[in-house]
């Protein structure tokens, strides 16, 4: 996984709440069996209007968001299906930041799995950016993880919090299955514990599936 | 010894250890996997050259892709047929049980976990799926992880988490006649909002959820997450460890008479506290439908889609009325007044042998309506078996319905089942979002019995004055 340490980017727009991981990436994109290459299906039914032409509001239509790095966007992202192909189409556009006053659970912890910072921030802070956003060509803001903080152009800074272990481990870029396997002796202690105490949780069922 | 509540009796059952700052090393005793969200989880471990620590410890199953029309001709779609033989390869592999599209215990992942006796009380159960919740109607901690995820359970069995908090939702009193546990936790939707549970894991209590049948329970805690809430829970009590009993893969004899002291003891003690408690009159509960693109746009079947016109709150209009845009509804008409080209009755929400049941009261020596196509998928190979044992893929091609083979169907639209855009659908799954059954088709979320009479009359109708079939 890539680290996040300060990341400055430009900031694009996504003026809806609730967006759910269908619209994020539409299950025509799920097919796949591998991780990349999903920012074909990016928001893909919202790129186009009804009548199939191109929407040229969205923001993925105008030429001054394709260096995007940053995501502005309104509360309850990520809500609905677990697909990690959704921080994966995000990640695979360039996105390794998104911004909204509040995330979907599962969403969130995909983030982190794929060193995208999901930074949660009041209401009013998130309506000043849009604000901004909406008056400036390529309006970039910088975020420090280390610091926790998000500092505008004009030079106000935001503070955010985030739980103390997806921040380490965003912030080295580590692997999260090593480092649980370092506690593999707790893990095989607990299994003995309970084995024990609730047998039935261990039986082995694959020896009795073939019915 | 502190009062706890059954979550947190779960929870530190589970704890492997506990850093100072709570985060947590979480055993994980089920890993339940589906096509979709596994490829990449299996690739993670070949890379990194790990192997699952217990794959005894978890079931595979196509479900998502699967086609529900004759599949002696196989998979059409080669993007399909690529990831369910990927899954099949990878748990031939990595020793992972897997049940096969020919295989009559297939079905939808969260349908096939309980019916087999997989899912079991006190457990904790995780799946690439946010509809997990379903199995937490055992009294089971169950959520739906990412793929990453996915790849930590295989080569750990372990999760690392911060404890959640907890909610208990209590629904006291009765419920009218016709309402189902579908109407009650659609009802609990509209009322907290789609982010109302985020955070949080869900207790249901009150005598309302106490008289549902352990289908009835799934249909609710499977919801959970449309209210964000990542898990759901009902306390097991003497009706779960029935349904338990006697399935093929759950404890037998004595392990199972020792197991069933520890599930009846998993209850919330008399005074243990939950972080936030949400009450709702069983009386109260109308049958719902939704009206807009996202489970929380909801309202009674007797009520009218809203105007926004008459919303103050900017936000609140401007969604509304971008919600009515995309399901081209007027505002302020009557839900009755909505007409529907297709109905499904189907997906890990409603399609297990009670739905299905239901639904066939209502049709029963009816016929569909001349301008709908309707069609019943089975939650699984099981399901379809018994209901065909007790006639009801006659009543319903009687009706007029299609009787299909099991899997997610049309709940998604991945496989052939499929909106065209503009046409609107009665809807027994769980997600309403814009282009959920087909790109630019319509989803209203009813329970089966609501889809069933829709099914007949061509439009939505209020069950309570409608005559079911067969009267
Ligand atoms: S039936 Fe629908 S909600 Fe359930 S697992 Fe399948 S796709 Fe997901």
């Amino acid at each position: 996984m890539q680290a996040f340490t300060i990341l400055t980017g430009t900031v694009a727009p996504l003026n809806r709440g609730n967006v759910d991981t269908d619209q994020i990436i539409p299950k025509q994109y799920l097919k796949t069996i591998h991780r990349t290459g999903l920012k074909e299906g990016l928001f893909a039914d919202w790129r186009r209007r009804a009548d199939g032409a191109q929407d040229p509001e969205f923001f993925i239509n105008q030429p001054c968001y394709q260096q995007a790095t940053i995501l502005l966007t309104r509360e309850n992202f990520g809500c609905g299906s677990s697909r990690e192909h959704a921080p994966w189409a995000l990640l695979d556009y360039g996105i390794r930041c998104i911004v909204a006053p509040s995330f979907a659970d599962i969403f969130y912890n995909n983030c982190f799995q794929n060193g995208i910072l999901p930074v949660e921030l009041p209401g009013e802070v998130i309506q000043t950016l849009f604000d901004r956003v909406a008056h400036t060509d390529q309006y970039q803001v910088t975020v420090d993880l280390a610091q926790q903080v998000v500092t505008l152009p004009e030079g106000e800074k935001y503070s955010f919090t985030l739980d103390s272990f997806r921040k380490d481990c965003l912030l080295k870029g580590l692997d999260g299955i090593g480092l649980t396997l370092q506690h593999e002796s707790a893990i095989t202690a607990y299994e003995k514990r309970r084995a024990h105490e609730a047998p039935w949780l261990f039986q082995d069922f694959s020896s009795s599936v073939h019915s | 010894m502190a009062s706890k509540t059954l979550f947190e009796k779960i929870w530190d059952q589970h704890v492997v250890r506990e850093e100072p700052d709570g985060t947590t090393l979480l055993y994980i005793d089920r890993h339940l996997v589906h096509e979709v969200t596994s490829p990449q989880a299996f690739e993670g471990l070949r890379l990194a050259g790990r192997r699952p620590r217990r794959p005894t410890a978890a079931l595979a199953v196509p479900d998502h892709n699967v086609p529900t029309t004759d599949r002696s001709q196989g998979i059409a779609d080669p993007m399909s047929a690529l990831q369910i033989s990927t899954l099949e390869g990878n748990c031939a592999e990595f020793g992972i049980t897997y049940y096969g599209m020919e295989d009559i215990r297939q079905g939808i992942v969260h349908v096939i976990g309980p019916e087999q006796g997989l899912t079991l009380p006190g457990m904790t159960i995780v799946c690439g799926d946010s509809h997990t919740s379903t199995h937490g109607a055992f009294g089971a901690l169950a959520f739906g992880i990412g793929t990453s995820e996915v790849e930590h359970v295989l080569a750990t069995q372990c999760l690392v988490q911060k404890r959640p908090k907890t909610m208990e939702i209590r629904v006291e009193g009765t419920l009218p006649d016709y309402c189902s546990s579908k109407d009650v936790i659609l009802a609990i939707i509209g009322q907290i909002g789609i982010g109302g549970g985020t955070g949080y894991v869900v207790e249901y209590t009150g005598s309302v959820i106490r008289s549902f049948s352990m289908e009835g329970r799934m249909t609710l805690c499977n919801m959970s997450i449309e209210a964000g809430a990542r898990a759901g829970l009902v306390s097991p009590d003497e009706l779960t460890v029935a349904y338990v009993k006697n399935r093929p893969l759950s404890p037998k004899e004595e392990v199972f008479q020792q197991a069933k002291s520890d599930w009846l003891a998993l209850k919330t003690d008399p005074g243990a506290r939950f972080d936030k408690v949400i009450e709702l009159r069983g009386k109260d509960i109308s049958p719902q439908v939704t009206w807009g693109t996202n489970p929380g746009m909801v309202t009674d079947v007797n009520g009218h889609v809203p105007d926004p016109a008459s919303i103050p709150d900017e936000k609140l209009r401007m969604a509304t009325e971008r919600a009515l845009a995309y399901m081209g509804l007027p505002g302020g008409i009557p839900i009755c007044d909505i007409r529907v080209d297709r109905v499904f009755i189907g997906s890990c929400t409603n399609s297990r042998i009670e739905d299905l049941r239901v639904a066939a009261r209502y049709v029963k020596g009816k016929h569909v309506a001349q301008s709908v196509k309707a069609m019943v998928v089975p939650g699984s190979g099981l399901v379809k078996r018994q209901a065909e044992g007790e006639g009801l893929d006659r009543i319903f091609r009687e009706a007029g319905f299609e009787w299909r083979e099991p899997g997610c169907s049309m709940c998604l639209a991945m496989n052939a089942d499929v909106l065209t855009p503009g046409e609107r659908c009665a809807s027994t799954s769980n997600r309403n979002f814009e282009g959920r059954q087909g790109k630019g088709g319509r989803t209203h979320l009813v329970s089966p019995a609501m889809a069933a009479a829709a099914a007949v009359e061509g439009h939505f109708v209020d069950i309570r004055d409608w005559k079911m079939g067969d009267q």
